[in-house]
């Protein structure tokens, strides 16, 4: 690992133009930094998801952990962890007119796939080359 | 607290019964919880600071800086309080309050104890015993490990310092403390912790199961847990609207940095950046500010001067954060084993949350030092607060900070310019994450001075690394309280409104939908432990304990007169010679280096006392003060009293004689003191001269029995002179017992712990006794 920097304290150097800031403006102007370095991860958070998140889904749904477990391992397996598992679940309990714990219980024993991937297949195909760690790239 | 919601199906606790741990465990699977958000104290107060800016918008109001007192005062016993919140209904009030007729003011902050000993069915019973003691946040730590585990712990296996926090087992301590907060008459907050890679499905736990405190703050998976940073904040977005729904209080992480810091006080700049991140990151997933605390420590302890570091940044903090609550922590960075050590810098802590504010005070057990904290601590902690507290109550209406053109004022502005400094150059670098790989945080150095030696992490590095993934433009998730882009609208209005309608509804709102699992480990859980146990609840037998029911450890305090390395050494040996198993050494200190260290030892005993075979006296009764004056103004009473024999001793029966002790003089009883070594005969005169009702003589000498003789001799001298039948004879001393008393011919006798109100008590009823038998 590269070694992190070492630097002596330049405090007095290095708040030049924040010394005639009243305090009321040195607050406000914290927050505003605050936010703007949080702003891109906050979008980031919006945008992506994760394997604790969709069980987090199932779970609310009314699957166990157990289940939920199982269930969110198949959904990455067929990699469809960008549709979310709680849609996958609902959509494959709609086609097959059966209830959402049915249709959940199904899938985490490796049933119904065929009709999930044919369900949600055009989007699949596109992508297909996008799957994994992106938001890492 | 609305009463009418009694928990379901459970008689209520007595307090002279113990809580039926079998009884809560039953029927769990059909057990929810009554409510679900943060209460805080009824008190009328506004715990929080009143913070205002100056005029010319140069500073904060100062005036400000002092708790929010109440407009008008609590009248509790003899006294007006400022501060405090609604009396208990049940509670165990100080040592000391006996002196001041039981009160037992409760401080206007919620207080936290920490309660996890690894078997969440003993910590239940301390949860109870805490509550008593005045702790209405009771926060379970989690077992090691927890947090890299990849989805929830089901069943009720032993933790190792926390618990496995499993549904059953938050279940078992949500029902339990529905109980005990009816028995004490206040809601108590329950908490834990939703960090980790199992984040969001924590999240959902704890809404489901009434949790109502929680820590999380991704930061702290990244920096000391090595989980994945975008991992981490991806779910902690998604935990924390689902704290937001279920109306949790939140508690950051970021007093970890104060406890890693090589130096801790220089890393307060540091600390308000990362209160900063997380309050700002959860505002944006939806929670309210009110219900956003920051974890916040006094950052050093004595010996430095520590109050002049750490009150600046006390005030800094709560300047800057003012719409945001304070979770104050003490410290335990600079903890040793020593509990009275720990007692007195946790009472400077607490002199800062009275100078400054605090929403919630936590407390750290005082033998956080030296083990996991044993039941007795968290009394002690809980009872530091408590203390302090009542002592300390409005004492901002008669200090104040010097705010302005002074040291503190200066510091507290230079720590929020350092804050900013450290804002400024995380931007310049690139962002957070890249901040991070850089190493910027728990560095050593006073920003911006670096030391080089902060944690960095990767972002393609950690736990749970490769398991972030896009939401694609049609992902859709048909629950309720889920944060970010979820694709509803083709669903309908109905599902863009109210995403659950989807299935009919999910657990939050239907909590007969969430599955229940019991156990799944055959061997590892709390139907075993507690089959081992099974005689220590069934039978009178008893065990000391610490921890858990039937450890059957002890602890023993010595001092010896050698050095401290054989001090230790030689404890260990004595603590076998008493006949303890696996003895250790827990605290040792100096007195002298050469004429003694003080030691204390744990140890185990293995046998159980039988408290049906104990011959336990029934307790003496005693009448209130007020009733014996009155007895004795309208029906005088005349005593006579000495040290008999060759005996100097006369403490012990001034202690019972005099107004300034407590004793029978301040009842109005007219006492004849005739001093020591007064010959029996002459205690006998004096009592016919003076027409006394009683004799009371104090026998401290108990060689060759010589307490024996004297009172056997009182006896036979009274019937001498005939007036045995007239007058009440009564012994006292460190060796005289009420039995040994009574073989000897006298009415009473009294041993150690003896108060003038035992005496007086007994001797207003023995003489309206012996009226009757004439």
């Amino acid at each position: 690992m590269e070694r992190a920097m070492e630097r002596p304290d330049d405090y007095l150097e290095r708040r030049e133009h924040l010394k005639e800031l009243t305090e009321e403006q040195l607050e406000a102007r914290f927050w505003e930094l605050t936010e703007k370095l949080m702003d891109p991860v906050v979008k980031l958070a919006e945008t992506h998801t994760s394997p604790s998140i969709e069980r987090s889904v199932l779970l609310r749904m009314g699957f166990s952990s157990l289940e939920s477990t199982a269930i969110v391992k198949q959904v990455m397996d067929h990699g469809l962890m960008g549709k979310g598992a709680g849609h996958i679940v609902y959509k494959a309990a709609k086609a097959k007119n059966i209830d959402i714990r049915e249709a959940g219980l199904q899938l985490s024993e490796g049933k119904l796939w065929d009709e999930v991937d044919s369900l949600f297949k055009v989007k699949t195909q596109s992508l297909a080359s996008q799957q994994g760690d992106r938001s890492n790239g | 607290m609305d009463k009418s919601v009694k928990t379901q199906n459970l008689a209520s606790l007595k307090p002279n019964e113990k809580l039926d741990i079998e009884n809560i465990l039953k029927d769990l699977e059909n057990y929810h919880p009554r409510r679900r958000n943060w209460i805080w104290r009824s008190s009328g107060t506004d715990t929080r600071p009143r913070i205002s800016s100056s005029e010319d918008g140069t500073h904060n109001n100062i005036e400000g800086i002092v708790r929010a007192i109440h407009e008008s005062p609590q009248r509790i016993g003899k006294f007006d309080y400022l501060e405090t919140s609604q009396n208990l209904e049940n509670s165990v009030p100080l040592p000391a309050a006996h002196y001041f007729n039981d009160i037992d003011p409760q401080p206007g902050c919620s207080i936290t104890t920490e309660i996890a000993s690894g078997r969440f069915e003993d910590d239940i019973r301390r949860m109870r015993m805490a509550a008593w003691h005045g702790a209405d946040h009771l926060m379970v730590i989690r077992t090691a490990g927890q947090s890299h585990m990849e989805g929830l712990i089901e069943g009720t296996p032993q933790g190792i310092g926390g618990v496995p926090i499993t549904r059953k087992q938050i279940r078992a301590q949500r029902k339990a403390l529905d109980l005990i907060e009816d028995e004490v008459g206040r809601p108590i907050n329950y908490h834990s912790y939703i960090s980790g890679v199992a984040g969001p499905e924590m999240a959902v736990m704890f809404a489901e199961e009434g949790i109502n405190g929680a820590h999380q703050d991704p930061q702290y998976n990244v920096i000391y847990r090595n989980i994945n940073m975008v991992r981490s904040f991806v779910d902690a977005a998604v935990a924390k609207k689902m704290i937001a729904w279920a109306g949790i209080a939140q508690i950051d992480g970021a007093h970890n940095a104060n406890a890693t810091a090589r130096e801790a006080w220089k890393v307060m700049p540091e600390l308000m950046v990362q209160h900063g991140i997380n309050c700002i990151f959860s505002v944006k997933a939806g929670i309210k500010k009110e219900n956003i605390c920051l974890s916040t420590v006094p950052p050093t302890s004595p010996p430095a001067p520590c109050m002049r570091m750490d009150l600046p940044y006390a005030v800094a903090l709560r300047e800057l954060f003012k719409d945001y609550r304070m979770r104050a922590q003490q410290n335990t960075k600079y903890m040793s084993s020593s509990t009275r050590e720990a007692t007195v810098s946790h009472t400077l802590n607490l002199l800062i949350s009275e100078l400054t504010s605090a929403d919630i005070q936590s407390t750290i057990t005082p033998d956080e030092g030296r083990n996991v904290p044993w039941h007795i601590y968290n009394m002690e902690g809980t009872d530091t607060a408590k203390q302090a507290f009542a002592g300390m109550d409005g004492l901002g209406t008669m200090l104040e900070i010097k705010r302005h053109n002074s040291e503190l004022g200066n510091k507290v502005r230079e720590l929020k310019e350092r804050a900013i400094l450290f804002l400024e150059e995380m931007i310049k670098e690139g962002g957070y994450f890249k901040a991070v790989e850089e190493g910027f945080f728990v560095d050593s150095g006073e920003y911006p001075e670096r030391n080089g030696d902060g944690i960095s992490r990767k972002i393609d590095g950690g736990i749970g690394v490769g398991t972030v993934y896009e939401r694609d433009a049609d992902y859709m998730a048909p629950v309720t309280a889920h944060f970010g882009y979820n694709n509803l609208a083709p669903f309908g209005e109905e599902a863009a409104k109210n995403p659950s309608s989807l299935i009919g509804g999910g657990t939050f709102e239907n909590p007969e939908k969430i599955v229940f699992i019991d156990e799944l480990d055959e061997e590892d859980n709390v139907n075993v432990r507690m089959e081992r146990t099974e005689e220590l609840r069934q039978t009178s037998k008893i065990m000391p304990e610490m921890e858990w029911q039937g450890d059957g450890i002890v602890q023993t305090t010595m001092f010896l007169p050698t050095d401290k390395r054989t001090a230790s050494f030689a404890a260990i040996e004595i603590g076998k010679k008493m006949g303890l198993a696996d003895v250790e050494v827990i605290n040792v200190e100096v007195m002298h280096p050469a004429e003694g260290t003080r030691v204390e030892i744990k140890g185990r005993v293995d046998f159980t006392i039988d408290t049906a075979k104990l011959d336990i006296p029934p307790e003496p009764e005693v009448m209130t003060e007020d009733e014996i004056r009155s007895i004795i103004k309208s029906e005088p009473m005349t005593i006579v009293a000495g040290t008999v024999g060759s005996d100097e001793h006369s403490v012990g029966l001034r202690e019972i004689i005099d107004i300034k002790h407590g004793g029978i003089e301040g009842f109005g009883i007219d006492c004849q003191y005739l001093g020591t070594s007064v010959p029996l005969e002459k205690l006998i005169d004096a009592a016919i001269e003076t027409n006394a009702d009683a004799i009371l003589i104090s026998t401290i000498i108990s060689h060759d029995d010589i307490h024996y003789k004297n009172m056997k001799d009182l006896h036979n001298l009274s019937v001498e002179k005939g007036i045995r039948d007239k007058i009440i004879l009564v012994a006292g001393g460190t060796q005289v017992s009420p039995e040994i008393a009574a073989k000897q011919g006298l009415d009473a006798g009294f041993g150690r712990g003896t108060k003038g109100i035992n005496v007086a008590t007994f001797l207003v009823k023995r003489r309206e006794e012996m009226k009757g038998s004439k």
